[in-house]
């Protein structure tokens, strides 16, 4: 029987096995992909200190080497059930089980699908991305910055909040990474491409890590990025591809229309698809928002109603990366007392 | 003395939160609980056919009549035409169209329009 079966070989899951491989305890790690690092590979840099993502991915690639970490990739978990001796039975994919004494669910989060706000043209108009497209952009292409149309954008728009802190998504929480990551996006636009204007429009801007108030002011002082308080309400396509913007500048409590090139939709967090299978296999607790319900806030915030089964990172909520390995490396600590009481 | 000064001749533009007429805000939220979760990000606003046209801006009502100000809100209310696209769009799920129907009864069962 293995002591630790972790679900998802993203960094939160990696690190769990890390942080549990120097407690001693012997751990598997099981990833859907073909690859570890999760959402991390579709992603240019971090926030709010601009550095490369392949550069942690590439620290992890080593630890798990160095530590000679099992890792099982192409492998999908289908059901945890829990055994009358306290264990856990582990179902996947690939018609093999596993036994172990504890079960870590790392399996993160899912992006909102921007189609979804059809008023906002997503996969209808050309010229309307998600952050994480951009994210893909500024990755295959760091020297020139283009609307998908070919052309420099002379203006461009951030949408914050979409999919989040929106009853008709149906997700009330907000995602707490889109604001920076607007303001990190807005500053690398600007850099690429010093003539386009850049605008942010936002319904509070919440900004609240360590660095990102700093970032926030190096965009407006800095770059000139411009920040609209004004929720935008729908978007229309002009004959040449660029985009009609409708918003109200709420400071100036006024409507208006602007036109812009490029519209980038700051997508938000989505509780995984995983999540709803393992609450119907185990019966884990979910929280109203979909994700996983930790056991108490503050004191057990791995823990789950179930015991023996642990989380780690966005399984529970958004998360940055930040607090994504920190809650990683708690996970680890929790279960080592767990396991040894 | 001081009103020789001519300083009593302009009203405070201060808000004064203890004394704020709350009847019509407490009518509307008793009877549309959801109105009290606004956040004024202005989707309404940006949406409205009227306010592309008028100075009718359904988000400031919010904010006005909380402040218990109805000085022009009788005028402003008519010019809602009903439509709902507001509804659509807000994202806190407020039902707008009835926010309105309820101004236009609070302010007649109250007695508030001058």
């Amino acid at each position: 029987m293995i002591d630790v079966l972790i679900i998802g070989g993203g960094i939160a899951g990696i690190e769990t096995a890390c942080s549990l491989q120097e407690l001693g305890l012997e751990t598997l790690v099981l990833e859907k992909e073909k690859q570890i690092g999760g959402h991390l590979n579709n992603w240019d840099t971090l926030f709010p200190t601009k550095r490369s993502a392949s550069e942690i991915l590439e620290y992890y690639a080593e630890q798990i080497r160095k530590k000679s970490i099992t890792i099982y990739l192409n492998t999908t978990v289908t059901s945890i059930r829990k055994q009358d001796d306290g264990s856990f039975e582990v179902h996947t994919s690939r018609e093999v089980s596993f036994k172990s004494k504890t079960v870590v669910m790392a399996h993160g989060f899912s992006l909102f699908n921007a189609q979804r706000k059809e008023e906002y043209g997503y996969k209808i108009y050309e010229n309307v991305i998600t952050s994480a497209d951009l994210e893909q952009t500024f990755k295959q292409n760091n020297d020139v910055f283009v609307n998908p149309m070919g052309k420099i954008p002379e203006r461009v728009a951030f949408i914050h909040c979409v999919g989040s802190r929106d009853e008709k998504s149906g997700n009330h929480y907000c995602s707490k990474v889109c604001c920076i990551t607007a303001v990190k996006q807005a500053i690398k636009v600007k850099q690429l491409s010093p003539q386009t204007q850049v605008f942010c429009f936002y319904m509070d801007l919440r900004l609240y890590g360590r660095g990102f108030e700093e970032m926030y002011r190096e965009a407006q002082e800095k770059w000139g990025v411009q920040f609209i308080r004004g929720r935008l309400s729908e978007v229309a396509e002009n004959i040449d591809g660029s985009l009609q913007l409708k918003a109200e500048d709420t400071l100036a409590a006024r409507p208006f229309k602007m036109s812009v090139d490029m519209l980038v939709l700051m997508v938000g967090f989505e509780a995984n698809k995983s999540t709803a299978l393992f609450h119907n296999s185990c019966g884990v607790a979910c929280s109203e928002s979909r994700f996983i319900q930790p056991r108490h806030h503050h004191l057990s915030a791995n823990a789950t109603n179930i015991d023996g089964l642990f989380t780690a990172g966005t399984s529970i909520a958004p998360l940055s990366v930040f607090d994504t390995l920190n809650h990683a490396k708690a996970a680890a600590f929790a279960i080592h007392s767990y396991i040894t009481k | 003395m001081m009103k020789q000064f001519g300083y009593n001749s302009l009203k405070s533009r201060t808000i004064d939160y203890k004394n704020i007429n709350t009847t019509l805000i407490s009518y509307i939220i008793k009877n549309e609980p959801s109105f009290s979760s606004c956040i004024s990000c202005g989707s309404c606003t940006a949406t409205c056919s009227a306010a592309n046209l008028t100075f009718f801006n359904i988000r400031r009502l919010n904010i006005q009549i909380r402040l218990g100000e109805f000085e022009n809100i009788r005028q402003e209310i008519d010019k809602c035409m009903l439509c709902g696209k507001c509804l659509l769009v807000c994202p806190r799920g407020i039902n707008t169209r009835n926010v309105i129907m309820l101004i236009k009864k609070g302010l007649v069962t109250f007695n508030l329009v001058e």
